[in-house]
């Protein structure tokens, strides 16, 4: 079985891979010091386990997972409390907090054996536990290479099947989010939904045009024209004061 | 406003008993009933709205409780003008009337006592309504007040324990056990030594810079061993500095942002300069650190830390101008300003 390890603290690292080292069935195959290398190390070697820290360079392990399509088995290493953490409880396979000693790290493996094989999908809770920064960006990847979108930058974003179409003056980026997650993301006083599946951004808005009575368009500084519901409409009409 | 809505409601009932009372009084004293009914109607019309001054005056002034005789002066103040105008709007009314302008006459001091004790009725149970709004606002203030006391005490003491360092230096310290034991040893001393420095020092006190960079060092030292080769700590200072006084703690929590900021921006190694120096008389240190100019969000987290040491500079010093920040390509700068007192 393939384990990879993603913490920024080499000695975080290192507890983990002798803890593990009682388990002979368990290869770690890779360490990692970020998320940018956590997920070329997951794509290249498809592990069965990874161990993933919270906070660390550039992208937290939240963001991390976002950006990988078939999530492998989470077991977070954290320093954050308890609280914080029991919200993804049903979502990880096992919380540690750091420090953990050797008897609660052999629980975590055990809980992880005893559901391996009813691997269900465990989607991330979407609005839990929130880090401070990622409140005003967005990570996307584009290509091969992964970007950090400040908020301010986004124009509109567009549901699209599973996906989003997150629009900027660049074009768009894909991300497997729903327009549910967005909108209770994204800043009530900068970005507004008006419809079911698209949410502008105000700062983008030029003009609101009427196409027909009961049915308005949001016109935006790109020229695209965006249909409004008519609570959409209410509620932009609501948040501009007008 | 609800609240003077019920005492208005409450005096109009009061009033429409009385106005019955005195008509059956009247009519029992041997005068019609559309007279008694006038009388009481005026008399208690008048009164009522006597009633409602005193309420209005008492919402914008309510007397001390040491002169609450100011109630009894003003009931009997308006008592007085409450019988003259009933007296005068009656006399004119029944001025043909004989026998019940001697009845006016001689209820007179009936009527004016009858309205004192009405007035200072309402105006006792209209000071007791505010008294007690006011108190009860008082108390929710007080409370309120309290409240944000302790939050403010609760979180300085949680800055100060900052469990996310603290509990990752354990982890690393559990790591180090098994490979590294004297390593393991030294950070543990480390450890304590810093805990041990921020809870000796008070926020008010001030120290010399040697002093702070002993205490700076160990912070960094610890973090050096958590994050391994990829921190580089570098710190500059002018002999002459050392002498100089600064408030204990102050830059730890710049230093703290510094850290935080370069090693969670940046994915390769991080250098942290600290740089003291003298300028205009005056102490200046700064604290370098590198940051991805691209991807840089400009972030509300990291102002709170260095909107409160602005804050404890003004209150130290009485000045805003101390605290600067600036980017020089991928360096990120914090300078503070120590006006030395001698």
């Amino acid at each position: 079985m393939k384990v990879i390890i993603i913490d920024d603290e080499p000695l975080a690292r290192s507890i983990v891979k002798e803890y593990l080292a009682n388990y002979p069935e368990v290869e770690v195959v890779q360490e990692c010091g970020d998320g940018f290398e956590g997920v070329k190390a997951i794509a290249q070697h498809q592990p069965d386990l990874i161990f993933l820290d919270i906070q660390m360079p550039k992208i937290t392990g939240f963001e991390m997972l976002e950006l990988i399509d078939n999530p492998p088995d989470v077991i977070f290493t954290t320093a954050f409390d308890e609280y914080a953490m029991q919200a993804f409880d049903a979502h990880a396979v096992d919380y540690l907090l750091k420090p953990f000693g050797r008897d609660r790290f052999d629980k975590a493996i055990q809980k992880w054996k005893s559901q391996a094989n009813k691997s269900a999908v465990r989607p991330l809770m979407e609005d839990s536990v929130k880090q401070p920064e990622e409140h005003n960006r967005v990570v996307v990847k584009s290509g091969n290479a992964i970007k950090i979108l400040p908020t301010s930058e986004i124009h509109y974003i567009e549901a699209y099947d599973d996906y989003v179409k997150i629009h900027t003056k660049d074009g768009f980026h894909l991300k497997k989010k729903t327009m549910n997650f967005f909108e209770k993301a994204l800043d009530v006083s900068q970005f507004v939904r008006v419809h079911r599946s698209y949410i502008i951004a105000l700062s983008q808005l030029t003009k609101i045009e009427m196409k027909e009575k009961d049915t308005h368009l949001a016109k935006m500084q790109s020229g695209n024209l965006i249909p409004m519901s008519k609570t959409g409409y209410l509620k932009l009409k609501e948040v501009l004061g007008i | 406003m609800t609240e003077s809505r019920k005492i208005m409601l409450l005096e109009f009932g009061w009033w429409l008993v009385w106005v019955q009372f005195q008509a059956a009084a009247i009519r029992f004293a041997g005068f019609d009933w559309q007279l008694a009914i006038t009388d009481a109607g005026i008399s208690n019309f008048i009164l009522g709205w006597e009633g409602y001054v005193i309420v209005i005056m008492l919402r914008y002034y309510q007397p001390k409780q040491s002169r609450i005789y100011y109630l009894l002066l003003w009931s009997a103040a308006l008592a007085i003008i409450c019988v003259l105008m009933i007296e005068f709007l009656l006399g004119i009314i029944y001025d043909e009337n004989a026998e019940y302008l001697r009845f006016l006459d001689n209820t007179f001091v009936m009527r004016f006592g009858f309205s004192f004790l009405m007035l200072a009725f309402i105006s006792v149970i209209g000071w007791m309504w505010y008294y007690l709004q006011t108190q009860q606002k008082d108390e929710t203030r007080k409370a309120d007040v309290e409240k944000m006391s302790r939050d403010a005490e609760l979180y300085s003491l949680r800055q100060q324990l900052q469990p996310h360092f603290l509990f990752n230096s354990l982890n690393s310290i559990n790591a180090l056990i098994a490979v590294e034991p004297e390593k393991a040893r030294t950070m543990v001393q480390q450890l304590s030594d810093f805990f041990r420095g921020t809870l000796k020092r008070q926020e008010s006190h001030k120290v010399t810079l040697s002093e702070e960079l002993v205490q700076l060092k160990l912070y960094l030292d610890i973090e050096k061993v958590r994050f391994g080769h990829r921190l580089k700590t570098e710190i500059i200072h002018d002999e002459e500095c050392d002498k100089m006084t600064i408030p204990s703690l102050l830059m730890q929590p710049v230093v703290e942002n510094a850290i935080k900021f370069g090693l969670y921006d940046v994915t390769g190694d991080v250098l942290l300069t600290i740089r003291a120096e003298i300028k205009d008389k005056m102490l200046r240190v700064c604290v370098e650190n590198p940051f991805d100019p691209e991807t840089a969000v400009p972030q509300k987290g990291t102002g709170f830390g260095l909107r409160s040491i602005e804050r404890r500079l003004y209150l130290l010093y009485g000045r805003n101008d101390l605290l600067s920040t600036e980017k020089e390509g991928d360096i990120f700068r914090t300078c503070i300003l120590i006006p030395q007192t001698t």
